[in-house]
């Protein structure tokens, strides 16, 4: 595998709830069963784009997150496919109604969760999804996707239309670079790897992906042969990778724009210890509350940019090797 | 407990004017944030703080003071400008709103700024907490006479939310009469306006029927306001609920036109000084 990424250098940067919205529109002309519900978000979410396009299967809710969640459910119990649209925090801040109405029902409701992390910024705490890979993974039946730029994530909206399962898809509100050419073909249990290399496994996810390839290839400059991974799918995560890269690597860093407890880095770290014990680290939000400030400011302080997660990868690899 | 002074009428105007140009100022230099619903709340706010409720800025966690909570919290620059206004922080700080590392955050954030009484910026919450507050007011004084009362302003697409509901059921069940419930009725949220997302219906009837003290008032009117908080104040039995009728953006005649479009846009230079020009210091 090439160190280097294969992207045309005319893709511009897109938000994947930009995405998202379009390939929601798309799907809405070819799926008549298709559903969208939005909690006064829809600007947000960008579900404004299907409301417009199909506004007889378009619910606006107006701010009624739980209400929303249990709507969706009975739709999809009665053979519907609904996309449950707001942002990530207030959607999964409804748990008990996605554990009940939605997991537990085995309704097939699409919960889709924008403005994920720190990454959203001003805003602060209260507006940034921190802790949603975590809630959400720990339901059993739950598919939990994070696409790591705009092409995979119009190839999940897409998936979503078929896949039996209830799921969560989580979207950021800022752009992020293409790291998937367009051969790229999105597999639920798959974690695509972006580049090559046999000293350390970066595994990243969401708006953190194109910041760990632009650190690893930095990586690579300065003598240290970093794999990427897009771990895309954090639920099922893609064990064979995780295994092969304890097996093949001196050790691994996860990195994520979340609560580093019970998101990408708890996936990990569950599979390593269990299949193949080997080290971990896990970066992202060390378990603090989030905070207003500009999304890049916000991306420095938690060393998510690619200079932060280059020193954290530095790091780490030093540690291993001393 | 210091009791409170109470300002006169005219004067209170002109402390608004100067607030809703501090809340521009801070707005244009965040870069982001909302406006309409600040300029809506701005002069319940400040007449709150100007002679209703108890409180000392100097020692904003003082147990015998009078509660406010902000339940629309991406309102709180109306908030931050009272607060400054009144002593709570220097004026300066409103310039750091949003910033990495500021105390203002973009929501209320009550354990980085003593003053603020909750964390909110999820609507739908503020009014529970407010009730827990008022019950504690009960616990410590008497069921007759509560250690202190409790303010909460809910935005009134904000009032769509459950949550709300189920305190509108258990407030007069949990006789919570130190608390008054604000609600401010700008008409718009951010899909469009409330009457077209998800209409309120008789609002004021509503909580009537579920037991609670009413009163519909002009919410741009200082006098209106005083009047209110004194009824619901003298009111000893029911919790109380104020329908505020405001205004979006009131005061800036470019965001009162488009009241759902000024929601959570900031003026750039030039829309700050147009709006400034309107509101003479
Ligand atoms: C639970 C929740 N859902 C959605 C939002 C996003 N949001 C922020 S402001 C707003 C509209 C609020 O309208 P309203 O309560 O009428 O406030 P105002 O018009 O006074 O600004 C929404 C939906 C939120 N903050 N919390």
């Amino acid at each position: 595998m090439s160190a280097r990424l294969m992207i045309p250098s005319d893709v511009a940067p897109a938000a994947t709830r930009k995405a998202f919205g379009s390939a929601l529109q798309k799907l809405g002309a070819t799926d008549d069963k298709i559903v969208v519900l939005d909690a006064d978000l829809s600007k947000s979410t960008m579900s404004m784009h299907f409301a417009k396009e199909f506004p007889d299967r378009f619910y606006e809710m107006g701010i009624q997150e739980a209400n929303m969640i249990g709507t969706a459910a009975g739709l999809a119990l009665s053979g519907y496919t609904p996309f449950c649209c707001s942002f990530a925090c207030f959607l999964t801040g409804r748990f008990d109604q996605i554990k009940m109405s939605v997991a537990y029902s085995e309704a097939r409701v699409r919960l889709i969760g924008t403005h994920a992390g720190v990454g959203i910024g001003p805003d602060g705490y209260s507006q940034q999804g921190l802790e949603d890979l975590a809630t959400m993974r720990s339901l059993p039946g739950m598919l939990v996707l994070q696409p790591g730029d705009d092409l995979e994530a119009a190839q999940m909206v897409e998936h979503l239309a078929t896949d039996p399962r209830p799921a969560y898809m989580r979207l950021t509100r800022q752009n992020v670079a293409r790291v998937h050419d367009d051969n790229y073909k999105f597999k639920p249990g798959v974690f695509p790897q972006l580049i090559g290399g046999d000293d350390i496994a970066i595994f990243a996810t969401g708006g953190t992906v194109g910041y760990a390839v632009d650190a690893a290839l930095r990586l690579h400059d300065a003598g240290v042969k970093a794999r990427v991974y897009n771990a895309s799918s954090i639920k099922p995560v893609d064990e064979k990778a995780i295994v092969e890269a304890a097996q093949q690597t001196k050790g691994l860093l996860t990195v994520e724009d979340h609560n580093v407890l019970g998101g990408l880095g708890g996936a990990v770290t569950e599979v390593v210890t269990e299949k193949h014990p080997a080290r971990v680290l896990r970066h992202g939000v060390h378990d603090v509350f989030g905070e207003s400030g500009s999304p890049e400011d916000l991306y420095k302080h938690h060393k998510l940019d690619a200079d932060g997660i280059f020193d954290v990868a530095q790091g780490f690899y030093k540690s291993l090797t001393a | 407990m210091k009791s409170p002074d109470v300002i006169d009428k005219a004067s209170l105007e002109q402390t608004a004017v100067k607030l809703r140009r501090d809340i521009l100022t801070m707005l244009e230099k965040a870069g982001s944030g909302h406006p309409g619903g600040s300029l809506s709340a701005i002069d319940i706010i400040l007449t709150l703080y100007s002679g209703e409720m108890r409180y000392d800025p100097k020692e904003p966690r003082a147990e015998m003071r009078d509660r406010f909570v902000l339940s629309k919290g991406h309102g709180v620059p109306a908030l931050y400008a009272v607060m400054a206004d009144k002593g709570f922080f220097p004026r300066e700080d409103l310039l750091t709103l949003r910033e990495l590392g500021s105390k203002l955050q973009g929501h209320p954030a009550n354990a980085l700024l003593p003053g603020i009484e909750a964390s909110t910026g999820s609507l739908g919450q503020g009014l529970s907490v407010a009730q827990g507050i008022a019950l504690a007011a009960q616990l410590k004084g008497s069921k007759q006479d509560p250690a202190w009362r409790v303010y909460c302003l809910c935005g009134d697409g904000e009032v769509q939310e459950g949550q709300i509901w189920e305190v509108a059921l258990s407030a007069p069940h949990l006789g919570a009469h130190n608390l008054t419930a604000i609600i401010d009725s700008n008409k718009a949220q951010i899909d469009g306006l409330v009457e077209d997302v998800m209409p309120l219906g008789a609002l004021v009837e509503k909580f009537a029927q579920f037991g609670w003290h009413t009163q519909r008032i002009d919410g741009h009117d200082i006098d209106a306001i005083r009047q209110a908080l004194k009824a619901a104040r003298d009111e000893t039995t029911r919790p109380s609920v104020i329908v505020a009728d405001t205004i979006k953006g009131k005061g800036v005649s470019f965001m009162e036109s488009d009241i759902v479009g000024w929601h959570g846009k900031t003026p750039n230079r030039e829309e700050l000084e147009k709006a400034l020009q309107e509101l003479p210091s």
